[in-house]
């Protein structure tokens, strides 16, 4: 199919479809309120369902009983919404329902404001809500790449049974890219498999529940989940390595459109002869530790920067294990940081690594 | 020999964890033997609530789900959307449906959700050991009313089927009790109603029903019988709130 220009936020929509989902339930927020628009128009045509609930809270629980009944389904929503979808989040890891929420990350805390942001990077990868699960979270530095991690998304929340979240800051939802779809609707309806409550006739019944009151049980419940997410961590770990081959003299660390605008300025700089890398995870979760460590081994320094005050430094600190020292730079509250601001971050982190460049 | 009575194959044979005296026991017969006679039994989904009778997926005979507190009508709404030909209700207490989860109520109730809602009002938390509830009576004790029911403080109780009924979508809303032999047929044909206009693909189905509670009313089983019948019922009326003939949507359907 021929590239076309696409919102974020539509080609989200597109993208859901072209994996064959046609269920959506969701509450407008900006800046995500283009993928309900986009769907509400949409899904009819296609034979799907749109419903806009009354509440997040509501719309992340219509996501379970959709899951519950084997029904592919999405739901997307920004920073404030997703705080309303913790409780159901919860429930939906711990049935181990597949479904896809996309947050639009827009800035915090509180309100906040609806510019972009990377805020929630921790609630998205380490407390997303109460008790022990683990979702999946894929970070996309492009429209076409959202388009991409929404098909993929569908395929791993099946595959493992487990709620997958696509995560992107406001930019990503509100810019227009050129992108390419796969032309066919992808693969079949999803497989209700054994636990989809389709009804009982001709079997036995079924129950989706997550009330364990035999702690011996839920303690077995809870290492069958951890155990499926280290099947995940060694199976579904992605990144990309930019200039990364060879000593460098400081490993930039960015994911999502941030990691745009570190390339911008590690090109300025190779001018003057730094050599700078970049590591931009692409599953915030499982993170890959492993592979960032490899390219830390190479640098001299590093320096994690984000759009928010510093959260996903926590994990870079975990993968260089103290080998390396680590800068942070970073803007919050709807902010993004320009070329020029990364730039004069990165000279600062480059004076401390003692790296010279050029003579000039 | 003539077989008068018999289990339901709309419940499991798993006892019930309930209190002796409690009517969640009779409630539930209802709704299997309804879903039973009506041979709904293959293709219809329950959503048990938060509250005592959380472990309703054990005892129905059905496909179920166990909800979040309150949120039983959205997972209702997200199973019955997306699977149409699914025979869907929800089975929730007082504290589920009529505190933490108002908004999901009546925003189903409104959008005309093709599901039906069996509501439990017992005018008391039950589970949690006998907290006021918003539909605990005027004066009523409770564990945080000690001093009985306020209502220049609480509010006075909310009586859901009339605030469901004055919503325009809603196609069925009877207000039943189940602590006489009488009033349990009169349920039972109200709960049947509801059922069958849904397999009708009839907009949204609620029938209330009031309950006891003596553990935590602190009464005899014979006692909360009494209470129920001269306390609850004058405030509670019973009767059908709401027909599929009382619809008066026709008439805002106009060009805009
Ligand atoms: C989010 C949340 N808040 C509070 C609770 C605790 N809780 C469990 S049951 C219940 C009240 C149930 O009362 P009701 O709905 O009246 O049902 P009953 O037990 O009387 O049948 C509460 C408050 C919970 N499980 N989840
Ligand atoms: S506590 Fe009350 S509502 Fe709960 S089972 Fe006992 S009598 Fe029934």
């Amino acid at each position: 199919m021929a590239k076309v220009l696409m919102k974020g936020n539509e080609a989200i929509g597109e993208a859901a479809i072209r994996a064959g989902c046609v269920h959506f339930f969701g509450y407008p927020i900006t800046p995500q309120s283009e993928v309900p628009e986009y769907l509400a128009k949409r899904l009819p045509e296609v034979g799907g369902r749109f419903v806009q609930a009354e509440s997040e809270v509501a719309a992340s629980n219509m996501i379970y009983g959709a899951a519950g009944v084997g029904m592919r389904v999405l739901t997307t929503s920004s920073s404030p919404g997703i705080s309303l979808m913790a409780e159901a989040l919860s429930y939906i890891a711990a049935c181990e329902l597949p479904v896809v929420l996309v947050n639009i990350m827009r800035a915090g805390p509180g309100l906040g404001g609806i510019l972009p942001s990377q805020g929630d990077y921790l609630q998205a990868t380490k407390g997303t809500a109460h008790g022990d699960f683990d979702l999946i979270v894929l970070a996309p530095d492009s429209v076409q790449e959202a388009v991409r991690l929404v098909i993929s998304a569908f395929e791993l929340a099946e595959k493992y049974r487990n709620p997958v979240m696509v995560i992107g800051d406001g930019m990503i939802g509100q810019m227009m890219e050129p992108v390419e779809f796969p032309d066919e609707v992808k693969g079949p309806p999803l497989d209700p498999g054994d636990w989809a409550l389709t009804g009982c006739a001709g079997r036995e019944k079924r129950i989706i529940n997550s009330l364990y009151l035999d702690p011996d049980f839920a303690d077995r419940h809870n290492r069958k989940l951890k155990a499926k997410f280290e099947r995940i961590r060694e199976a579904e770990q992605r990144w990309e390595a930019y200039n990364c081959d060879g000593p460098c003299d400081l490993l930039v660390v960015s994911f999502g459109m941030m990691s745009r605008i570190c390339k911008t300025a590690i090109e300025e700089l190779k001018a003057e002869g730094f050599k700078i890398g970049l590591f931009r995870p692409i599953t915030l979760k499982p993170y890959p530790y492993e592979a960032l460590r490899k390219a830390a081994d190479k640098a001299k320094r590093i320096i994690s920067i984000e759009m928010n005050m510093g959260q996903m430094i926590e994990d870079v600190k975990l993968a260089a294990l103290g080998t390396k020292p680590i800068d942070f730079f970073g803007m919050a509250g709807g902010l993004v940081p320009s070329p020029d601001d990364v730039v004069a971050a990165l000279r600062d982190s480059l004076k401390k690594a003692g790296a010279g460049g050029k003579a000039r | 020999m003539k077989k008068i009575f018999s289990y339901t194959e709309g419940l499991t044979r798993r006892p019930t964890h309930y209190c002796p005296g409690c009517t969640h026991g009779v409630i539930h017969r209802l709704v299997g033997e309804v879903v039973e006679e009506l041979g709904l039994r293959g293709r219809t989904v329950g959503i048990a609530p938060v509250g005592c009778s959380v472990l309703a997926y054990e005892y129905f005979n059905c496909d179920m789900f166990e909800a979040s507190h309150g949120r039983a009508p959205a997972v209702a709404t997200g199973a019955k959307r997306t699977r149409p030909n699914l025979i869907v209700f929800t089975y929730q207490g007082d504290g589920d449906l009529a505190s933490i989860g108002m908004a999901e109520i009546v925003h189903a109730a409104n959008r005309g959700e093709k599901f039906t809602t069996i509501f439990v009002n017992n005018a008391i938390y039950g589970m949690t050991g006998g907290q006021m509830a918003p539909t605990t009576m005027p004066g009523q004790h409770s564990t945080t009313s000690p001093g009985g029911r306020n209502c220049d403080e609480a509010g006075y109780p909310i009586r859901v089927a009339e605030l469901l009924s004055t919503l325009t979508t809603p196609a069925y809303i009877e207000r039943v009790a189940v602590h006489t032999p009488a009033h349990t047929i009169r349920a039972k044909e109200a709960i049947r109603k509801a059922f069958e206009l849904q397999a009708e693909g009839r907009c949204y189905t609620f029938i209330e029903v009031l309950s006891t509670c003596p553990t935590n009313w602190g009464l005899s089983p014979r006692e909360s019988e009494k209470w129920l019948e001269n306390v609850m019922m004058p405030y509670y009326t019973l009767g059908v709130k709401k027909r599929p003939e009382d619809f008066d949507g026709g008439i805002f359907h106009g060009k805009h």
